[in-house]
């Protein structure tokens, strides 16, 4: 019997792609992106097999291209996550995440005596490993580490 | 002016440091100075610190400066729910340059962010307290006539102690060579090792008193307090181990002095208060001329 050749996800005209997205995760990355909050035609799918990550997540998003500036943003919740930025339905570019220097605004300190976590203050990290995520906070200066880290 | 505070010792630059420390030696010979003549201070304790309010208020004091603020927050308006954000930016608006000091950790950064004044950091909970560092290195370098290639002892809650964590990053720069006494519970965290082995630094750590201390330049005590223990018993234990007596003192060196930021409760025993190695309280006068130095440096006087 011949297997049904179709994509999980229909294929977009122009826009970026981002696969590879820890199945956990897909909330966490469209909250990152601010995917709620755009105008064009998202799809995406969740719980897809993966032999790297187990369940995986894929995001298309038509017309639009995101700065690396951005996309590393999801570094810290998706670090294998690979971007295809489409033109005219193919392929033009292939890129990486990379764990960025700092960090604002997305992790949570996980020091419970933090100004951060009193008051209305934005977070800020500075990144002391990229391998094994370790964040050291702005304010308190104490480090989060990645089995402690809360995205906000 | 660009507005400068000071919130981490980190802040400051190697010349900035020198450069306070140069400043604290002229405050120390002509202490009483009118450079802060028409200027308002505000000091902001949010938690109770006697002993740090009056070395700052003193400080300002002699130099001419008005004070206002508060000594515990209950008497303030935070007391009412008033978030640090809006004491801070109302504040700022009354006053030339805010000390305060918060049990919350990042306070103080927090604040320097949103004044539209300077700020110094008088302690952010167990986060950082540079005016001490500052005396501290002040009071070294006074009594070893440099801060260069030396042997500092640490004794006592080595783990949560965050003047010895400050003073020991703060030396590194001096290339010193550390020893660390302390009971096995309270010992130096790792991350500090970590931070000494990087730089190629020499550390040794030991669980009490030994002939070792012989080679100390500066020995500087802590408290060992009971709540930093899980086990009662435990501190019962140690608690007669890190106590610094007279006789003790014999075999060490000339130049060598014993610091403690102060409180004291029983880790140095009254007998070494008489010997010319205890430096412990003209340290704390140190820390008017240190905090004088710092006010007009931030202050742009100086």
């Amino acid at each position: 019997m011949k297997e049904p050749k179709q994509l999980s996800v229909s294929a977009i005209q122009n826009g970026t792609v981002i696969d590879h997205v820890p199945a956990k995760n897909l909330f966490k990355v469209i909250q990152i992106l601010g995917l709620d909050k755009i105008d064009t035609q998202i799809t995406f799918g969740t719980n897809l097999e993966s032999k790297k990550l187990g369940k995986k997540a894929i995001i298309k998003i038509s017309g639009v291209y995101f700065e690396d500036e951005d996309i590393n943003r999801i570094a810290l919740v998706a670090p294998d996550a690979k971007l295809n930025i489409i033109r005219d339905y193919e392929v033009v570019e292939k890129k990486v995440v990379v764990v960025p220097d700092s960090i604002t605004g997305i992790a949570k300190c996980m020091n419970p005596k933090c100004i951060t976590n009193f008051e209305h203050v934005t977070t800020k990290f500075r990144v002391v490993s990229k391998k094994n995520v370790v964040l050291k906070c702005h304010y308190c200066e104490k480090m989060t580490t990645q089995e402690n880290l809360h995205i906000i | 002016m660009k507005k400068r505070s000071l919130v981490s010792i980190d802040d400051f630059s190697t010349e900035e440091i020198l450069k306070i420390l140069d400043l604290t030696a002229e405050f120390e010979k002509e202490p009483t100075q009118k450079l802060l003549e028409g200027k308002v201070i505000a000091t902001l304790f949010f938690e109770p610190s006697t002993r740090t309010r009056l070395s700052f208020e003193s400080a300002i004091n002699r130099l001419g400066g008005k004070i206002i603020g508060f000594s515990d927050a209950s008497n303030s308006s935070v007391s009412k729910g008033e978030t640090l954000n809006d004491t801070i930016r109302t504040v700022s608006n009354y006053c030339d340059l805010i000390v305060m000091r918060h049990p919350i950790e990042g306070s103080a950064r927090f604040a320097s962010e949103i004044s539209k004044v300077p700020i110094i950091n008088a302690g952010d909970g167990a986060n950082q307290h540079p005016s001490q560092t500052l005396l501290d290195l002040y009071s070294i370098k006074k009594t070893q006539g440099t801060l260069e290639n030396l042997n500092i002892f640490m004794v006592g809650d080595l783990k949560y102690g965050r003047t010895v964590h400050s003073l020991m990053m703060a030396m590194s720069r001096w290339k010193a060579t550390f020893n660390f006494i302390s009971p096995e519970e309270l010992k130096m965290p790792d991350e500090f090792k970590l931070y000494l082995d990087n730089l190629g630094l020499k550390y040794y750590e030991h669980n009490d008193f030994t002939d070792i201390v012989s080679r100390a330049d500066i020995i500087y005590m802590t408290r060992v307090q009971k709540e930093r223990f899980s086990d009662p018993i435990e501190y019962e234990k140690v608690k007669n181990i890190y106590v610094l007596r007279d006789s003790m003192l014999k075999n060490t060196k000339d130049n060598m002095r014993i610091l403690h930021p102060l409180p004291r409760v029983n880790e140095i025993h009254q007998d070494v208060d008489e010997n010319p190695k205890a430096y412990y309280f003209e340290q704390a006068l140190n820390g008017v001329y240190t905090r004088q130095s710092i006010l007009c440096y931030l202050l742009g006087i100086k």
